[in-house]
């Protein structure tokens, strides 16, 4: 890691304030900072405004105060600011029918680095390396709804991948998922040479993947630990509506 | 009816028209249609080579008849007007049966009946032979306007989605003691409906966003619509169809 | 009702596939100004939507009549004329090629009467009320339904003068009969789509009025939306 302390970070979120226009305010000065090739997991209870701020990383919300920068580069209203912050923010969708709308596999991986103004046998390159990287390469030709859920996730996770994110942000990854999807989705993820932020309060998936956890509560950062020890504090999660799981010790793997 | 509605009449096999490229069987199909529509009433000859042709496609696509005129039956409430024209006709009439109808009246519910029924089944022709995305490929080869084939694209691609919603809801109702029956299922059936609308408008929203997030702009990137469109021998191969077609009702036209 | 091939002679049928593609190219422009680069996907869903519900057949008496949702009036009601008139015409063109409902000649014919002629009776009507009726459930309620029942007969009427200038079999004195008649069964068919359009457009108001267009286009007070509405760049 010694290497990358010279770059900027992944992700830098700076004393970010959010109102909503019916004067409710989500965010209330968060600040979250994601080293490059670091797993974070961001834990909170419903509500607590987890959504809100993924939406903030890539532009689609436009912070009341403070600033979000992606790589070095802070998001602006700015057309082709905007169009590289989401070139470099790669964010998972929950509901992977939100995400895959397209016919095919294929089409809805190309759609982004299509966007990106990839064409031809480029385009076709990064598709395929997008659908190997999570194992669907053989399903390309398939349509989104004859998958089941979680192939239609890890193909949601391609269609971010095949953007070369800076950083993929994944809200609530192992939700709806089998025990054997969520296994499969662990080891994916955990061989992607990517940034990784995770929202999710699902505590043992972000023990297994994440070594560092943030919790956001009423809109604001209260805890900020290595995974471990945060699950360890019982007073801590409660504090928060966190829970673990009946008989699941937290322990280093 | 139900989910499975969007496939049903997609009959799957590698014949020579399911091989044919969707832009020229639209093509053909509607022309051959509107070589049907334009074709004069009393030449019943004419109609006769129509079936003809339409057998004759229907046995390259390995499309049986059963299953052909099984599913024409769709076309019965739309040609019921057709059974009303006897009796409202005007001119000279006959009796059948007991009944006095008008001669013009026959000819026109025949006229109704008989290109009603080849249209149907040229179109079915179509949906058994072609995939409903390639079918939007070949509107979109054929120029029809993007924003339509967009729409189209996406409520194809969401339509199962929500009908299955809807039956999940459905279900839930009934669950918890509601009785789909008579009127006053009314009141569940509507409140399903404003449910419906309210899921399939968020859900139309979380799409939106999504593709925001992966840099859509407000237009569509092509991607891969040339590859695979029709060679000149499809489209001369696809040509016969309407050719023959309108051979016939040009015929007809001059004979009568 | 969709109108299969031959009941309308061939230039009547082209004139109005003319004008229905016209009429359409104005409302996805102004389609555009309600939804900006959401039109695709919002419309998407809304004929999604509007398809799903005309697959919902309800029985209307326990032995074998069913019917189900024409959803002109609905879709004028909860994503405006254009939109609407839009969606509807997609869901006709869809079902047209893949299911073969109503000719594909007559496909001009039958978005003229159920997309456009439809909506906009539906949506002068909607204005109308909208404006004279008092703001509650009950006010928007007999909106809905009145302008649901209107629009049903009103497409019908449609057909009825694409009748008078191109049908293929002549009436005679009869075609006030044919208009009486489209008019009758269509009344009766207006009231089931009115009561439903009626009783869903009061559902949606209770939970999301801001997503209902009418309640926001006819009224100046916009209220925010709960949603954030998500800026592109452009």
């Amino acid at each position: 890691m010694i290497g990358y302390v010279q770059q900027p970070p992944s992700l830098d979120v700076r004393g970010v304030r959010y109102a909503y226009p019916d004067g409710h305010v989500a965010l209330h000065g968060v600040d979250l900072t994601v080293p490059r090739g670091d797993r974070v997991a961001l834990l909170g209870p419903n509500g607590a405004g987890k959504t809100t701020l993924v939406l903030h990383l890539n532009g689609i919300l436009t912070p009341t105060g403070g600033t979000v920068s992606v790589g070095g580069l802070t998001v602006s209203r700015e057309r082709d600011t905007l169009a590289e912050i989401r070139r470099r923010v790669g964010i998972v969708f929950q509901d992977p029918d939100d995400q895959l709308f397209l016919p095919t596999v294929a089409e809805d991986v190309a759609f982004g680095p299509a966007n990106l103004g990839l064409r031809g046998a480029e385009l076709a390159a990064r598709v395929d390396e997008a659908l190997a990287a999570v194992g669907m390469a053989e399903h390309r030709d398939r349509a989104p709804h004859h998958l089941s859920f979680g192939q239609r996730r890890r193909v949601a996770v391609a269609t971010v991948l095949a953007m070369r994110p800076e950083i993929l942000v994944l809200d609530e990854p192992s939700s709806n998922l089998d025990p054997a999807a969520r296994r499969e989705l662990a080891e994916i993820l955990r061989g992607l040479p990517v940034t990784l932020l995770m929202v999710t309060h699902d505590l043992p998936y972000a023990a297994e993947l994440c070594d560092r956890s943030v919790i956001l509560d009423a809109g604001r950062v209260v805890a900020d630990a290595p995974t471990l020890e945060l699950l360890s504090d019982e007073r801590l999660l409660a504090e928060h509506r966190l829970e673990l799981p009946y008989g699941f010790v937290p322990r280093p793997s | 009816m139900g989910a499975g509605h969007v496939h049903v009449l997609y009959r799957e096999s590698s014949s020579p028209v399911h091989r044919l490229p969707p832009e020229v069987k639209i093509a053909a199909m509607v022309l051959f249609t509107v070589a049907v529509v334009a074709t004069p009433r009393a030449a019943y000859w004419a109609f006769g080579g129509y079936a003809l042709l339409v057998a004759a496609v229907a046995a390259l696509a390995r499309v049986g008849p059963r299953w052909l005129l099984g599913r024409a039956l769709i076309e019965l409430p739309f040609v019921l007007f057709a059974f009303a024209l006897p009796f409202f006709g005007t001119g000279e009439r006959v009796d059948v049966a007991g009944l006095s109808l008008s001669v013009d009246g026959l000819h026109g519910a025949w006229n109704i009946l008989a290109k009603g029924t080849l249209g149907v089944l040229a179109s079915l022709l179509l949906a058994a032979t072609t995939t409903t995305r390639d079918l939007i490929v070949g509107l979109d080869r054929l120029r029809c306007p993007q924003i339509l084939t967009q729409i189209a694209t996406f409520m194809l691609r969401y339509l199962d989605v929500l009908v299955g919603e809807a039956r999940r809801m459905r279900v839930a109702r009934m669950s918890r003691g509601d009785d789909p029956r008579f009127l006053w299922q009314l009141r569940g059936f509507a409140a399903g409906v404003g449910a419906l609308f309210l899921r399939a408008f968020e859900r139309g929203e979380r799409v939106y966003l999504a593709m925001v997030s992966r840099g859509y702009t407000g237009r569509m990137p092509a991607v891969w619509q040339g590859a695979g469109a029709a060679t000149a021998g499809q489209w001369a191969a696809a040509a016969t169809v309407p050719a023959i077609a309108a051979t016939i009702a040009a015929v007809a036209l001059v004979l009568t | 009702m969709h109108i299969s091939n031959g009941i309308i002679d061939g230039p009547v049928a082209a004139v109005f596939a003319a004008l229905a593609l016209a009429a359409l190219t104005f409302c996805v422009l102004r389609g555009r100004r309600d939804l900006d680069d959401r039109l695709a996907p919002m419309a998407g869903l809304v004929a999604a939507f509007i398809f799903a519900v005309q697959m919902l057949n309800f029985p209307i008496f326990t032995a074998g009549v069913s019917g189900h949702l024409l959803g002109g009036a609905l879709a004028a009601l909860l994503v405006g004329p254009w939109v609407g008139a839009l969606c509807v015409a997609v869901v006709l063109v869809v079902q047209a090629l893949v299911f073969g409902d109503g000719g594909v000649a007559m496909l001009g014919l039958n978005i003229t009467n159920m997309a456009l002629l439809g909506t906009a009776a539906a949506y002068l009507l909607i204005a109308l009320l909208l404006r004279v009726l008092p703001r509650t459930p009950t006010g928007l309620g007999v909106t809905a339904f009145v302008s649901a029942l209107v629009s049903v007969v009103v497409a019908s009427q449609g057909f009825v003068l694409q009748y008078w200038l191109g049908g293929t079999t002549d009436l005679g004195g009869n075609l006030a009969g044919l208009a009486g008649t489209m008019a009758g069964v269509h009344l009766l068919i207006g009231i089931g789509e009115g009561l439903i359009t009626a009783t869903t457009v009061v559902t949606v108001a209770k939970v999301r009025p801001d997503l209902v267009y009418a309640l926001r286009a006819l009224k100046p007070a916009v209220p925010a939306p709960a949603v954030p509405v998500a800026g592109g760049a452009r």
